[in-house]
């Protein structure tokens, strides 16, 4: 098991602001909780990417589609070394077709030692353009080398009203805003995500209330409305998890539509 | 129409404009196409859409489809043993037909081809509620002999056997082999008497030759291809062409060259009768009009569309046997497109553009099976609107410009799904596909059947013990892939000797060269399940289940084992490993008429059947499930999305499979991209990615399973919808209800 289990969630621990990460300096070969990788197109950032889903997640979210990453437990403990091997045999293919390497969960800031690892090695080692998938509620776990060995932040704020925040994720919305505004501060390129839930984030001032604030931070190039679907909803049961979204319809087209009009009203690109 | 007199040596006013070269002496179609054709690297902004006359005729077939997809045919004509000069002219629409000619006297009215079997032809008739002819009967059963009628006096018992029990299977012994592709471009540039000319010089120097056995034949064959040049040109003035002069314009053009195609389905009920590249080449003509005024944009397109829904309706009538196990109706015109010439220019010109366009202006279709000759130097613009079409329409294959060029050139053609070869120069003796997944079984088994318990093979004992090791089993299969392999070619011999002897291809080898290359492709069905099956014996625990004959029935896989298509090499090269073995066992064999042997990993679109035949396997895979198609590894076991998979089957070398692998991909839309620009740009990419890779083919099926199964249950409402599987394309609604599950059970490569 991966060390990072022993230290507590709330965030209290003051990440090193080490220049390498933990694995370049030598001392120990760096391993964490790996739920599975995948080669995806389209959908963890731009082109063709090599996506490990770290385990482990601080939220619930209640339209979660991968409940399977929650625990770092459930997840296989491999070297970061092997990992970056297994997307070494990927790197001529991703060179000609165009992507990068994306770390993905779960949340892969709750390995933050791991996950700088990764992504120093798929930048430094390998060329990859990294991108980070993450909630942002860890964001202050992410040590200013691991945010420079990532070249794209794609950002989930769930929601804006911190109230509704909660009751989605059973997490405070304020570590997201945060690690929002250090981004910016970094300039560092970053992609929002928004899920769009029919009676749930679907209120038309939950959503300028999102697209307002990244719209200000200046360093946010793109917004993705991701329908939400239910195609979870299977692993909920499998689980012996109670799927509450069950009969939540998924968003019409013209739903979707309109959503992206709002961010694209405070002139971010929408997709 | 009137002739023009011709001067041979310049082509008369036929190839005013054209320059000078090699090709105005001899005939040879690549070098003209290398002197005149201009590539275009633009985008597909300059197209235009339909005509109302497009449109028109378009609509008048699709009113025809629905009642043809309901009896399995629309007409046939039972009298007529069909050849080139035989019906008169037929139309679809006299009036509005740009490019005329049809198989028969009407639309969709099939003819009777009996060279290849009569059974074939009784038998299809049979199943459509018509009776065959008892003239033509008498003709064909007592009076001339068949191909099927020759090759069953030479097959042995053995191979009978094979042949019953589906280890040796599809085999091309009751009807036409296909797989050859004439170079039509020659009527086209050359007019048929200057290619009678050369005809009549070839007949001489083999005249001149001591006649050996297989100088006699040439002499035979040369004469026969002479006389089917003839009624090439019968049949052209029956339409009031004269197809003995070269064609002048581009509308003339097309209407050579698809004279000399339709001889060829007049006349050959082939397993694939492909087209062959031909839109570089047209694209000159269209250029040369369009220059000189004579066209413009819009009616070149619409003479692109009306040649495309001849190319759409050909048909054959055969069995409803073998339409399942080719899933609906095929004919493989295969029209091979793009690619990089050996200089380093793009054969890319409008005319590629406006073959893709046809897909907008009349929809969606299996045919013609357009390919792609894809290389990451392609520019920038056709990629785009090639990816944009798959997206779209589901309707291209894809295969590696940079394999195929360095080993035949790049007026090299695919054949079929997979096979390529240089037009004109080169042809194949079909040999459809062993299924090496059964083949292990009977390994295990001693040579007995593991469905009907017979006993196929002699001189095997039967692999003993509980638990199955691998090592003894690994042995035991390559013994019995040597026994299949000898079995195999010998059985292809018998095939193509009788094949040359009763059914020739007349019309297709008027249109070669005198010296072709002869390859003999072989192929495997089953790969993946072999790959996996002996992964599970070499890296999991694998118990046999024996049934009171001691026939192992059953497998009961204990612990896990590597999948082929994760890109884990311990699999992968498992896979690796029969396609090399095999190929080295096949090639141990001497063959008809000295063919070159190759293989291809390809199913074509059988896959549902041979797993039918195939009892349970030591993957887990129970008895009769579907086999994956092609090369594609087995559904559901690639646990890394799609591309991870495809590069496993990267792996496999194509110096061991030279006549193609095959792989099919299905994707929803969301899985490749959140826009259109971005899915278009990411399928491009990964082509690039594929190709650059190694990887030989892809099909790129781009849906969402509610379109499919919408279609499933409402087929009126999606007569069109196409989809790719193992290289070729098949009208979804036309599968049968099996086949359709299949489809959608596959891996949908949706990511979540």
């Amino acid at each position: 098991m991966a060390p990072e289990t022993a230290v507590p969630l709330a965030g209290a621990r003051t990440a090193p602001a080490a220049a390498t990460p933990a694995g370049a300096v030598g001392h120990r070969p760096v391993a964490g909780s790996v739920h599975s990788w995948d080669l995806s197109t389209g959908v963890d950032g731009p082109g063709i990417r090599f996506v490990p889903f770290l385990a482990g997640c601080p939220l619930a979210c209640l339209y979660c589609h991968n409940p399977d990453t929650w625990k770092m437990r459930d997840g296989k403990r491999v070297l970061a070394g092997d990992l970056v091997a297994e997307a070494a045999k990927y790197q001529a293919f991703i060179r000609a077709a165009g992507g990068g390497a994306t770390l993905s969960g779960g949340e892969p800031l709750l390995q933050p030692v791991f996950a700088g690892e990764l992504l120093h090695r798929f930048k430094h080692e390998l060329g990859l353009h990294t991108a980070l998938d993450t909630s942002g509620y860890l964001g202050v776990r992410a040590t200013d080398a691991l945010l420079r060995d990532t070249d794209l932040v794609l950002l989930d704020i769930k929601a804006w009203e911190p109230a509704l925040y909660q009751r989605l994720t059973g997490r405070q919305l304020r570590p997201t805003l945060d690690f929002a505004r250090r981004l910016a501060r970094l300039d560092k390129e970053v992609w929002v995500r928004f899920v769009l839930v029919p009676g749930l984030t679907d209120a038309p001032a939950n959503i300028e209330g999102v697209a307002s604030f990244v719209a200000s931070l200046g360093n946010v190039t793109r917004a993705d409305v991701l329908p939400f679907h239910k195609l979870g909803a299977s692993k909920w049961e499998r689980l012996g998890l109670d799927f509450t979204l069950r009969d939540t319809p998924v968003p019409t087209a013209p739903e979707v539509a309109a959503a992206r009009g709002i961010f694209e009203e405070y002139g971010l690109p929408a997709v | 129409m009137t002739a023009t007199p011709v001067e041979k040596t310049t082509g008369g006013t036929a190839w005013e404009g054209f320059g000078g070269g090699p090709w105005r002496d001899a005939i040879d179609v690549r070098d003209f196409v290398q002197r005149h054709h201009v590539p275009y690297e633009g985008g597909g902004s300059f197209l235009a859409g339909p005509t109302e006359r497009t449109t028109a005729v378009w609509q008048k077939l699709l009113g025809m489809f629905p009642q043809e997809r309901a009896r399995g045919v629309y007409d046939v004509d039972t009298r007529t043993p069909s050849r080139i000069d035989a019906f008169a002219p037929g139309y679809i629409d006299e009036e509005r037909d740009l490019v005329v000619g049809l198989q028969t006297d009407a639309p969709l009215k099939r003819a009777i081809m009996p060279n290849g079997g009569w059974r074939m032809v009784e038998g299809a008739l049979a199943a459509y509620g018509y009776e065959a002819d008892p003239a033509v009967k008498e003709i064909y059963t007592r009076l001339r002999k068949t191909h099927n009628d020759g090759v069953f006096d030479a097959y042995t018992p053995e191979i009978r056997a094979c042949r019953s029990a589906g280890i040796i299977t599809g085999l091309p012994d009751a009807y036409g082999r296909g797989r050859i592709i004439g170079d039509y471009r020659r009527v086209a540039l050359y007019g048929v008497d200057r290619l009678i000319e050369d005809k009549q010089a070839a007949k001489a120097e083999a005249d001149a030759q001591w006649p050996t056995e297989d100088v006699i034949r040439e002499r035979e064959e040369i004469a026969e291809q002479i006389k089917a040049l003839g009624e090439l040109k019968a049949m052209a003035a029956s339409y009031g062409y004269d197809v003995s002069r070269p064609a002048a314009t581009g509308r003339e053009a097309v209407q050579w060259l698809y004279f000399g195609y339709l001889a060829a389905v007049k006349e050959q009920n082939g397993a694939a009768m492909s087209i062959g590249r031909i839109d570089t080449f047209l694209d000159i003509y269209l250029r040369r009009d369009i220059e000189r005024g004579l066209l413009d944009e819009q009616r070149a397109q619409e003479l692109i569309d009306d040649f495309v829904i001849k190319l759409r309706i050909v048909r054959f009538l055969r069995t409803p046997e073998y339409n399942e196990l080719y899933s609906g109706d095929p004919t493989w015109v295969t029209w091979s497109l793009a690619g990089i010439g050996e200089d380093g220019r793009p054969l890319v010109s409008r005319t590629t553009f406006r073959a893709l366009q046809t897909l907008y202006n009349l929809g969606p279709a299996p045919e013609p099976n357009l390919t792609v000759f894809w290389s990451p130097r392609l520019p920038r613009g056709f990629k785009e609107f090639a990816a944009k079409t798959a997206v779209d329409t589901s309707a291209l294959q894809f295969e590696s410009d940079d394999l195929m060029r360095p080993k035949y050139g790049d007026d090299t053609a695919i054949a079929c799904c997979v096979s390529a070869m240089a037009v004109g120069k080169q042809m194949q003796f079909f040999g459809a596909r062993v299924n090496v997944a059964k083949a292990l079984l009977y390994a295990i088994n001693g040579g007995r059947d593991e469905v009907t318990g017979k006993a196929v093979v002699a001189g095997f004992e039967p692999v003993e013990g509980e638990y199955l090791d691998y090592a003894t089993v690994a042995e035991r299969y390559d013994a019995m892939l040597e026994w299949l392999a000898e079995t195999y070619v010998h059985a292809l011999n018998v095939i193509h000797y009788m094949h040359d002897k009763y059914a020739y291809e007349r019309l297709e080898m008027a249109l070669h060269d005198r010296t072709v290359l002869r390859t003999m492709a072989c192929g495997i069905a089953g790969l993946s399940v072999a790959a996996d099956s002996l992964s599970a014996l070499k890296y999991a625990r694998v118990r046999a289940v024996r049934d009171a004959t001691g026939l192992v029935t059953g497998y009961e896989t204990e612990g896990t084992y590597p999948a082929y298509g994760n890109n884990d090499d311990r699999a992968d090269a498992i896979a690796r490993d029969i396609v090399h073995t095999f190929m080295q066992k096949v090639r141990k064999h001497p063959t008809y008429r000295g063919a070159v042997h190759t293989q291809s990993v390809l199913t074509i679109t059988s896959n549902v059947v041979y797993g039918r035949k195939t009892g349970a396997t030591p993957d887990g895979r129970p008895a009769g499930a579907p086999f994956a198609p092609g090369a594609n590894p087995m559904n559901g076991r690639d646990e890394h999305g799609y591309l991870a998979s495809a590069l496993s089957v990267a792996k496999l070398p194509y110096d061991d499979a030279e006549d193609g692998i095959s792989l099919t991909n299905t994707i929803t839309p969301d899985a490749l991209g959140r826009t259109e620009q971005e899915r278009i740009a990411n399928l491009a990419g990964v082509l690039d990615g594929y190709t650059a890779g190694g990887g030989f083919h892809m099909n790129v099926n781009v849906l969402d399973r509610a379109t499919l199964e919408d279609a499933m249950e409402h087929p009126e409402k999606h007569p069109q919808l196409t989809i790719r599987v193992s290289g070729y394309a098949v009208n979804f609604v036309r599968l049968t209800r099996e086949q359709q599950l299949d489809v959608i059970n596959r891996t949908f490569h949706g990511a979540l």
